[in-house]
């Protein structure tokens, strides 16, 4: 079994969805060949057509979509589009196995792991029950899985992301595929954890000469995993070549856009030395949602007039928390918020409409954040109307104002409805309607994550010009560090509900750190695609993740002593 | 553990609230109708001094929160008192009955509800087949038609044309089980094809409400075969809405009969609750209202517990 045996062959793929009652072209022929243990990685903005791809070489059409008669697939010399229903299906699971984007949401929360586990070997008869379970514990300890003999049987619940991600990774790998499609699997992840999934992919691909098809939009990411490197763009691809020289030396301009896409940085800000109090001081701030534990452990730090903030930490680290506080939707247990010095009533039930438009918020998921049956023209020109009392002429003139500053055509977008925008365009309406109550501060919760790079830099660039010409503050909350580098004036680092460092942006980027930030500045993956070995080396394989947060010690002087 | 012995400990606490809470409206919109019982049992023409007298004898004369306190402690020990009409304890009059009705509901509960989990399922795997149509429509005529239209469509072919089952279902001491199914067989199934349309029809729409979940995909990219995916990936997690449909369907069953009971002469509360209301016989009525009141609490407060029990998370804590 030489590695040039061909093992897929896609030619001319041509996948239809349905939509406004006619089939329209989303993947608009695609060829593809990978060989026996080559990892293909798949990159492409969201639309591209990725994981569309990565279902599709299982001879898999998701529901409302169709695979085009002209269109090959070939699998290990047989012809998917022409075999019956139930020979591909023989296939999935034994042959070609599938890792979806989020593991918490992929197993299902009636059954324990281990059943899923063993459902295809047993299936398809390859193993016993006995066996297959024995053989899944084996599994589990080879991915580094914490108590391999009895996660398993465990319900999903009761096992966190990361580890998740990887009894679905053992999974795939239960009856031993020659292929493996991993769609996004560490996108839903955090950097620290995302290392552990990443080597424990790279280490089980590698064990059993898989070939495996990585989609995923992450350049940094794609870049440690794969042998050879396909950019798609809108249903077509745009080049491929092998990863190094992809990396080093990208021919179209698309891909060159891709790469480039961190560039934007702006200016470091300074707060003000003439001693005004800052714009939203928070102050000794415990938190619990209600008969909890304390989610937020004695938080301070300032934001000043004009300037960003960014906080940052894992998934449960109190960020988000901490926002909810500021803005009065979690009175806080302990400690008090301040706003230019003077005490904010701790319930927004309490601040007067003046206090209250002072902080607005905008969401993550600007696609549940809009109302999807509400015009562009009212979701914005509510709070106007609420916070000034516009009305009739003068509002509308406000609300194309504030499409005008948000770089949208006010003609174009006055009268449409949610729904037919764009991500970022969406994102767009949402500070829009932060901006219309014209406060002086803005939380921004993850607001680039849901939106892929390009447009997400938009987003930033937009937000930094807003910044200078209405003098905002911002509060950032964000796990990328990358956002923070390019945005922040500030940093806040945040874990288990605690401040474990904070300073101004150059200082945070420069050692001495924190160890919890050393983690995690050193967990972002970069695009050296050595990065990961080096890291691994350096670490040690049991070192990361979980293992690595586990081995922070609290007696560590720079731990004991937080610099401010 | 705790937890769920918690979450089912407070139902109940709920559960008995709001039966006391009925309690007080039955027994106070009885008290509200005009005229009381010493006038129901007197007739118009009684005389001022017999109503008096009656009232005193059955205790009307005392203020009326004293006996609702009095006929509730007593409802407790399924003693309503005894009826305005007849004389006989309430109990004894609507005892046996309740025992016919809950019959007829358990006998066309043990055919109805497998037959709509399974067709529901079936449904749900060949869904927009012809096999799905058909069943909708089946399904979606008996339930749109009367029951008591049904009743008589089944008396026809059944009890007249083929001769195979009795129009009348009646019952007498000392007969054995299959007699006694073989009686109440038509009313039985009348009320199957009252109810499985509402059950087959919740079954399909919760488990097709799934089949978008990430873990059916995952399922499906397995290689699981489609009827798997349904009965093992889907009906797990559709328990919760299923069985509160059951649980609304089979609280029908027990309150809702009067026309079949009816049709067939059938001898459960329905009937009874029905004669009573027309002779003005209050002390059988607020029974019988009580009785349906703690049926359709007890049934319901089951269906929440089961929905909760079948969710893996309260089942297996962190």
């Amino acid at each position: 079994m030489s590695k040039k045996d061909v093992l897929l062959k896609i030619r001319n793929l041509k996948i239809q969805g349905y939509s406004n009652e006619t089939w329209v072209d989303i993947i608009k022929g695609v060829d593809l060949t990978l060989h026996r243990g080559e990892v293909m990685g798949l990159i492409g903005e969201s639309g591209a057509g990725k994981s569309t791809i990565g279902a599709a070489a299982m001879g898999y059409a998701r529901d409302g979509t169709r695979i085009t008669e002209d269109s090959t697939i070939e699998f290990d010399g047989m012809e998917l589009t022409t075999a019956t229903e139930e020979e591909r299906r023989a296939l999935r699971g034994s042959r070609i196995a599938y890792v979806a984007q989020s593991a918490a949401a992929s197993f299902n929360p009636a059954h324990k792991l281990i059943d899923q586990h063993t459902e295809a070997p047993l299936q398809y008869r390859i193993k016993k029950r006995m066996e297959a379970q024995e053989d899944a514990v084996d599994l589990y300890r080879r991915l580094r899985l914490p108590n391999p003999e009895e996660i398993g049987f465990r319900y999903p619940h009761q096992v966190s992301g990361g580890q998740l991600q990887r009894a679905m990774t053992a999974m795939a790998m239960s009856c031993r595929p020659d292929l493996i499609i991993f769609d996004e699997p560490t996108t839903a992840l955090d950097v620290t954890t995302q290392i552990e999934v990443l080597a424990a992919i790279r280490d089980i691909v590698d064990q059993f000469n898989t070939a495996a098809l990585y989609i995923t939009h992450d350049l940094a990411v794609v870049a440690q995993m794969a042998d050879t490197i396909k950019v798609l763009l809108k249903g077509e691809e745009v080049e491929e070549a092998p990863t190094a020289q992809m990396l080093d030396n990208p021919k179209e301009d698309y891909t060159k856009s891709l790469w480039a896409v961190r560039s934007f940085t702006s200016p470091q800000r300074y707060r003000p030395t003439d001693g005004t109090p800052p714009l939203i001081s928070v102050k000794n701030v415990d938190a619990s949602y209600t008969g909890g534990e304390k989610v937020l452990d004695d938080v301070s730090f300032d934001i000043y007039e004009g300037m960003t903030v960014a906080v940052v930490g894992e998934s449960g680290s109190g960020k988000s928390t901490t926002a909810r506080v500021i803005t009065g939707l979690l009175p806080p247990s302990k400690g008090e918020v301040l706003f230019k010095g003077e005490p904010f009533p701790p319930d927004y039930r309490q601040r007067s409409r003046e206090e209250l438009r002072q902080c607005q918020m905008i969401y993550q998921m600007a696609d549940t954040a809009l109302n999807p049956k509400v015009r562009i023209s009212e979701i914005i020109g509510r709070p106007a109307q609420f916070y000034s009392g516009l009305r009739g002429v003068k509002l509308k003139n406000r609300v194309d104002e504030l499409l005008d500053l948000i770089e949208l055509e006010p003609s174009q977008y006055y009268n449409r409805y949610p729904p037919e925008l764009s991500g970022g365009q969406k994102q767009r309406i949402g500070i829009a309607r932060a901006l219309a109550a014209e406060p002086t501060f803005i939380v921004c919760d993850e607001v680039t994550s849901a939106l892929d790079q390009l447009v997400a830099e938009g987003i930033l660039r937009l937000l930094d010009r807003l910044q200078d010409e209405l003098k905002l503050a911002y509060m950032f909350i964000t796990h990328d560090l990358a956002t923070v580098r390019s945005i922040a004036d500030e940093v806040v680092v945040m874990q288990h509900g605690k401040v474990v460092e904070q300073g101004p942006k150059e200082e945070m980027f420069t050692p001495p750190h924190h160890p919890y930030t050393d983690l995690l500045l050193s967990s972002v993956p970069e695009m050296d695609p050595n990065w990961l070995t080096t890291l691994l080396e350096e670490r040690g394989v049991d070192n990361v993740g979980d293992a690595a947060l586990a081995q922070i010690s609290p007696d560590d002087e720079k731990v004991a002593g937080t610099k401010v | 553990m705790g937890d769920i012995l918690k979450l089912v400990g407070q139902r109940l606490g709920f559960g008995l609230g709001i039966l006391l809470v009925i309690s007080l409206i039955i027994f106070f919109m009885v008290e509200l109708l005009p005229g009381d019982m010493a006038q129901a049992v007197l007739g118009q023409g009684a005389t001022e001094e017999n109503l008096a007298a009656l009232r005193r004898e059955m205790g009307l004369d005392r203020p009326a929160l004293v006996r609702y306190f009095d006929w509730l402690g007593g409802a407790i020990f399924f003693d309503f008192g005894s009826s305005a009409i007849t004389g006989e304890r309430v109990s004894a009059v609507i005892g046996q009955r309740f025992m016919n009705t809950l019959f007829l509901a358990a006998y066309a509960a043990v055919i109805a509800v497998p037959i709509a989990i399974t067709l529901g399922v079936l449904v749900a795997l060949l869904r927009n087949t012809l096999f799905d149509r058909v069943a909708n429509v089946a399904t979606l005529t008996s339930i749109s038609s009367p029951e008591f239209f049904l009743g008589y469509i089944l008396i026809l072919f059944f009890a007249v044309k083929w001769g195979m089952f009795p129009s009348i279902a009646s019952l007498s001491s000392g007969m054995d089980f299959g007699e006694l199914l073989y009686r109440t067989f038509l009313p039985a199934l009348t009320l199957v094809l009252v109810v499985v349309a509402h059950m087959m029809r919740m079954t399909r729409a919760a488990i097709i409400n799934l089949l978008a979940s990430p873990y059916i995909e995952m399922a499906r990219l397995k290689g699981v075969p489609p009827w798997r995916v349904i009965v093992r990936h889907a009906l797990p997690n559709a328990w919760a809405p299923i069985i509160n449909v059951v649980a609304l369907n089979l609280a029908y069953l027990i309150t809702g009969v009067v026309l079949v009971e009816v049709v067939f002469v059938y001898p459960g509360i329905g009937q009874a609750l029905v004669d009573a209301v027309s002779k003005r016989d209050f002390p059988v009525v607020q029974a019988c209202c009580l009785i349906f009141a703690a049926t359709f609490i007890l049934l319901n407060l089951a269906a929440d517990v089961g929905s909760i029990l079948t969710n893996p998370r309260l089942r297996h804590p962190k």
